[in-house]
């Protein structure tokens, strides 16, 4: 997800000084009572889940929105830990003073999802019951899981009504879900790079990627954690889902068919082609920060996500949501294409809700989401604004 | 924008006014091809119209973003898909209709998600654009008609009688007829086929 584009732009921004939230930190909040339901039927309890909060709560307690990050993603959305920090958290771009999510205006929640690895409970967690990591004894989950998880949280920062839920990828999908499940609870939702449902073939990508790692012998059944880690299988499951986030033509132009450190082909396995490397590197810097059971649970979580699920439709499963949508989708994102958007959108409107569709022209692919997009921060910008608006004209509570 | 977006732009405007004298207060609208969203706008805050839009182009779908305006980035028919039948009090279709690869589907499409149509479009049976043919020998070009042939996305162009026959042959009963001069003097019916350069129509479905 940290491509150079983000890279250079961090280093930008962060010279400069303006347009940062600057120093963050992450905070750990955790419930046991009433505990969790899942929805495989089992519980979790107790439930840490690790945030970060940007901007101010107003009085009025109107202007929350909730960020639900993508797979590898985390709560660490926008500044720096530490001055000396080689990158900014993983939407930065779009989180900050002046930004789309302007934290002059709004104050901005994100919580790693349970089920991560990044400080909120998930398997490489001590399961009180053992006094040892959960490993594979950690339950099944499913998006909504999640999203009932940082309800608790919003609930205990004393926030009433969101102005917005949002996200990409994944995190669009949660938002989708939080506008179904809380319709009171949130105002507005802006969902991008993302569908309604889990189509076959991302399904497909993703059990690929668990069987990468499920057969790395270092795995075993998921209860590694006093040895080494299944790190080549993470590796290579990350370098999959890589491919995915990626077009074709970005991926022409920017490695082509060019060769890495060496003039002419070798007649080796070894890594002889741009691209292998850059996926070597992403597969290996990949394995530093993630867990390789935090994948197996989360793209499992991600195959289950179906918000038809229990309905006839798509269209009766959005009866309930009362929220206005932006809904954004890029031209070269071929893992969660336009017309899943669209249909999304079309299901939305036939329930007379406010909607708005922007497909953006965008040769990134589905990573174009986390790179910095004119159109996609004047569309958010743009459309909060009048979110807000509509919040405060209604007068009091939003 | 591009070249074509921001020419629609300009002659749109020309109609835009006798459109929304066409529509009641508290409407609820769907404006196909509503462009920067200038049309919803003021019908949204003028006459406290429930306004929806679809458009093809990505500047004008930010500018209506910006205005504050749910709009549909795509094909019209396709974004009129999902909407139930009769979800609107009117649909709009502003000088666009002659660029439909079906104009009668998106007719026929029009008068099931909404009570009544307002289409507007330039008359091909208008004096100048006869006369430019006639004369020059060459294929009509002016304000309302600014592309060359090579280049027009104007496919189904049409004469008012054109569409009073389609109205006929379709069913529909035609509720209003405005008929536009350049630049924006407005003309009585008689004989509308030559003297307008612009029709504008209200339209339903004759069993409704």
């Amino acid at each position: 997800m940290a491509t150079d584009e983000t890279f250079e732009i961090a280093q930008a921004s962060k010279l400069g000084g303006a347009h940062s939230v600057g120093l963050v930190e992450t905070k750990t909040w955790t419930f046991e009572d009433p505990p969790l339901m899942l929805d495989c039927g089992q519980v979790l309890t107790p439930v840490t889940q690790a945030y970060e909060t940007y901007g101010e709560l107003s009085p009025e307690r109107d202007n929350a929105i909730l960020i639900f990050h993508a797979l590898s993603g985390d709560a660490h959305v926008a500044g720096y830990h530490a001055p000396d920090d080689q990158r900014p958290g993983w939407w930065d771009t779009m989180v900050g003073p002046g930004k789309a999510f302007d934290t002059d205006k709004y104050f901005l929640i994100c919580a790693n999802v349970i089920g991560g690895c990044r400080g909120s409970t998930g398997p490489s967690s001590i399961n009180p019951a053992t006094g040892r990591p959960y490993g594979p004894d950690f339950p099944i989950l499913t998006l909504s899981d999640m999203v009932r998880a940082q309800e608790r949280l919003v609930t205990h920062l004393g926030i009433d009504k969101l102005l917005a839920v949002t996200g990409g990828s994944m995190g669009g999908m949660m938002a989708l879900d939080w506008a179904v499940r809380f319709p009171d609870r949130v105002h507005a939702v802006v969902a991008i790079a993302t569908t309604a449902r889990i189509t076959a073939q991302s399904i497909a990508f993703n059990e690929v990627g668990r069987q990468a790692i499920m057969s790395d012998p270092h795995w075993k059944q998921g209860d590694y954690y006093d040895g080494p880690s299944p790190e080549s299988g993470l590796a290579v499951a990350r370098m999959i889902g890589h491919i995915t986030y990626l077009s074709d033509e970005q991926m022409h132009r920017k490695f082509g068919r060019r060769l890495q450190d060496r003039d002419a082909l070798c007649y080796d396995f070894g890594t002889e082609f741009q691209v292998e490397s850059y996926l070597r590197y992403q597969g290996n810097s990949f394995v530093r920060r993630f867990d390789a059971n935090s994948y197996l649970y989360i793209t499992k979580a991600i195959d289950y996500f179906d918000l038809a699920n229990g309905h006839r439709s798509l269209v009766e499963s959005l009866e309930r949501a009362q929220s206005e949508f932006l809904v954004i989708s890029f031209t070269s994102d071929w893992l969660f294409p336009a017309e899943q958007a669209k249909e999304l959108v079309r299901a939305l409107q036939a329930n007379g809700l406010l909607t708005t569709f922007l497909e953006i022209m965008s040769n990134y692919g589905h990573d174009a989401f986390l790179l910095p997009n004119d159109e996609m921060s004047a569309a958010v910008s743009g459309f909060l604004t009048h979110a807000q608006k509509h919040v405060r004209d209604q007068g009091g509570r939003p | 924008m591009s070249w074509t977006a921001r020419s629609r732009e300009t002659k749109r405007r020309l109609d835009y006014e006798l459109i929304s004298e066409l529509v009641p207060h508290h409407s609820r609208i769907l404006d196909l091809g509503c462009g920067d969203g200038q049309l919803l706008a003021d019908l949204m805050h003028n006459k406290n119209c429930e306004v929806r839009g679809i458009e093809i182009d990505q500047a004008h779908v930010r500018n209506c973003i910006q205005r504050g305006l749910p709009v549909y980035h795509g094909d019209m028919l396709e974004g009129m898909q999902h909407y139930r039948d009769g979800s609107f009090d009117l649909v709009i279709l502003s000088q666009t209709l002659q660029q439909a690869s079906d104009p009668i589907r998106v007719i026929h499409t029009m008068l099931r998600v909404g009570q009544r149509a307002i289409i507007s479009f330039p008359n091909f049976g208008w004096w100048h654009t006869r006369l430019q043919l006639l004369l020059t020998g060459r294929m009509p070009r002016h304000r309302l008609l600014p592309y060359e042939w090579y280049n027009t996305p104007n496919v189904h162009l049409c004469t008012v009688k054109d569409f009073r026959a389609l109205c006929r042959e379709e069913g529909l009963d035609v509720l209003h007829e405005i008929f536009l001069a350049p630049p924006a003097r407005r003309v009585g019916p008689l004989l509308s086929n030559w003297r307008a350069g612009l029709a504008i129509f209200e339209v339903r479905k004759a069993d409704s």
